[in-house]
């Protein structure tokens, strides 16, 4: 099991969206890149907050979850492309599979992620909700 | 750079090991090959091995060591290499390029796996290890799952159906069935697949492919030394790997993977063949939707007509191009690190005429796809008959 900085140093991101950008070539990254893969040393990146809005580009029910999801499971895990370019892996929550569309508008909402077993840290972060 | 060839393959029996280790496995699998290749390991330079995830599955590291000592090989220099279901292509790739160097002469190269010594839940969280732990497996990705992502988009741009995807493991276990080293000798009908449980939706259970031990092995020599060991050699002709993102959300596509493209693209290039040239291929299925995908990156049809072409048969035994005669890792199974090396002595067999009752008619020339992750590695094998 990881120990709890490998969580803490993750919350800008996991609890923010706090990604990043190129200024050279205004390339926007999720998760944060520290070298644009683009400009390479001629890139030039900074912080970048995305507004966590975006729209489904792919989506799967999980019926089958990995170890410490069973309680969610079945749940539905989707590729959001946020309106500000990247994608990302993210459960979306308050749905039923036949509510979801390649294409629909989605927003970000702070969940639960998971539990380190009994006694060790929740983890909490980003899920997706369908917009209304 | 010299000519390298293949003298020797050996496999164990692919499926649920109970009475056999890690190491009886990896062992058989070579003194098979050597045997194989008519070749002492006493001629034997240098061990080269892949293996996935045997921290997590036997709580064994330093492999390479283990396979060395347990084969009696010692001292020769024994390596291991890591790159997740490639594991055992990027193996193989490290022994051709040690013998193509003039580095070493004789070299063996192993890929092992012993996946049902844990639980399944635990099985899916070691090969989780193949995406990204901190920004896909973190938020409940599954390998089934980030299939399930590729085909649901797949089936959007293209129109690709869920029958289209069954065909591929109907056919695979047809010729799983014809396969005395696969993990289930018994042909399936496309409403099995149908029928199955759903996994992460569109994927069912049969479009998945199965946990399972099993290991493989293969030496390797320079072409010109290789009528010392066999009147049979089958030559490399071209080996080529290539990278992509670790996560497939950081790809601008999920319906290729840009790895495979590139690395199918160099290897072409190095044997100087086309698409249409090749008779036999092995390809990286586990998940139906990813042996669609993989004939579409290698060229064997249109983007996009993978579904198609698979539907219409094109991929089976002794049609077009026939695609994983082995079973491929749906039918013949696919303990992770033994997968690419596995694939490499069934297009040996095939070249040689020695595939029994999955024979193809006319196998000249034979390719291997194997895929590491969601696509992050491949690797692309290119065999010739050596003469």
């Amino acid at each position: 099991m990881l120990g709890s900085p490998s969580s803490w140093r993750r919350i800008p991101e996991r609890y923010g969206l706090i990604g990043s950008r190129c200024e050279t070539c205004k390339t926007n990254y999720f998760p944060s890149r520290q070298i644009c893969p683009v400009c390479r040393r001629r890139g030039k990146i900074v912080e970048k907050a995305y507004t966590g809005k975006g729209k489904i580009y792919s989506f799967t029910k999980v019926n089958v979850p990995p170890a410490g999801f069973e309680i969610e499971a079945p749940y539905m895990l989707a590729i959001i492309e946020l309106d500000e370019g990247p994608k990302l892996t993210a459960q979306v929550v308050d749905c039923e599979e036949r509510d979801v569309k390649i294409g629909l508008p989605v927003r970000m909402v702070f969940r639960k992620i998971q539990e380190s077993g009994r006694e060790g840290l929740i983890h909490y972060g980003f899920k997706f909700a369908l917009s209304k | 750079m010299r000519k390298v060839a293949i003298v020797g393959v050996g496999l164990t029996k692919f499926g649920e090991s109970w009475h056999r280790g890690f190491r009886e496995m990896i062992t058989e699998a070579g003194i098979r090959a050597l045997a194989d290749a008519n070749m002492p390991g006493s001629d034997i330079d240098a061990l080269y091995g892949g293996t996935m995830a045997a921290g997590r599955l036997i709580g064994q590291e330093h492999i390479t060591a283990l396979i060395a000592d347990s084969m009696g090989l010692n001292p020769i220099p024994a390596t291991r290499v890591e790159a997740a279901c490639a594991s055992g292509s990027v193996a193989m790739r490290a022994g051709y390029m040690a013998v193509a160097s003039g580095i070493h002469d004789q070299v063996v190269v192993g890929g092992v796996e012993k996946m049902t010594d844990v639980s399944t839940g635990e099985v899916t969280s070691a090969l989780g290890g193949a995406g990204d732990q901190e920004w896909e497996l973190f938020m409940g990705a599954t390998f089934p799952s980030l299939y399930a992502l590729m085909a649901r988009r797949h089936m959007h741009d293209y129109g690709t159906t869920e029958e289209q995807m069954a065909h591929a493991a109907v056919k695979n276990h047809y010729n799983a069935a014809r396969n005395k080293y696969a993990q289930y000798q018994k042909e399936i009908t496309l409403d099995t697949v149908m029928k199955s449980k759903v996994i992460s939706s569109p994927l069912k259970m049969f479009d998945c492919s199965p946990i399972t031990d099993g290991a493989a092995a293969a030496v390797l020599v320079p072409l010109e030394k290789a009528r010392k060991y066999t009147d049979t050699p089958i030559e490399i002709v071209a080996s080529a790997q290539a990278s992509d993102t670790l996560s497939l959300h950081s790809r601008e596509s999920l319906t290729r993977l840009n790895a495979a493209i590139e690395a199918s693209k160099k290897a072409y290039g190095q044997a100087k063949l086309k698409p249409s040239d090749i008779d036999v291929a092995e390809v990286h299925d586990c998940f139906t939707i990813a042996e669609l995908i993989a004939i579409e990156d290698l060229g064997f049809c249109k983007k996009g007509e993978g579904g198609k072409m698979t539907e219409q048969g094109e991929t089976a035994l002794n049609s077009k191009i026939s695609v994983n005669t082995s079973g491929g890792l749906k039918g013949c199974g696919h303990p992770v690190g033994a997968t690419g090396v596995k694939q490499i002595a069934e297009i040996v067999w095939q070249l040689r005429g020695e595939a029994e009752k999955r024979q193809v008619k006319k196998a000249d020339i034979g390719l291997t796809h194997n895929v590491g992750g969601s696509g992050a590695t491949c690797v692309v094998h290119i065999l010739k008959r050596g003469d």
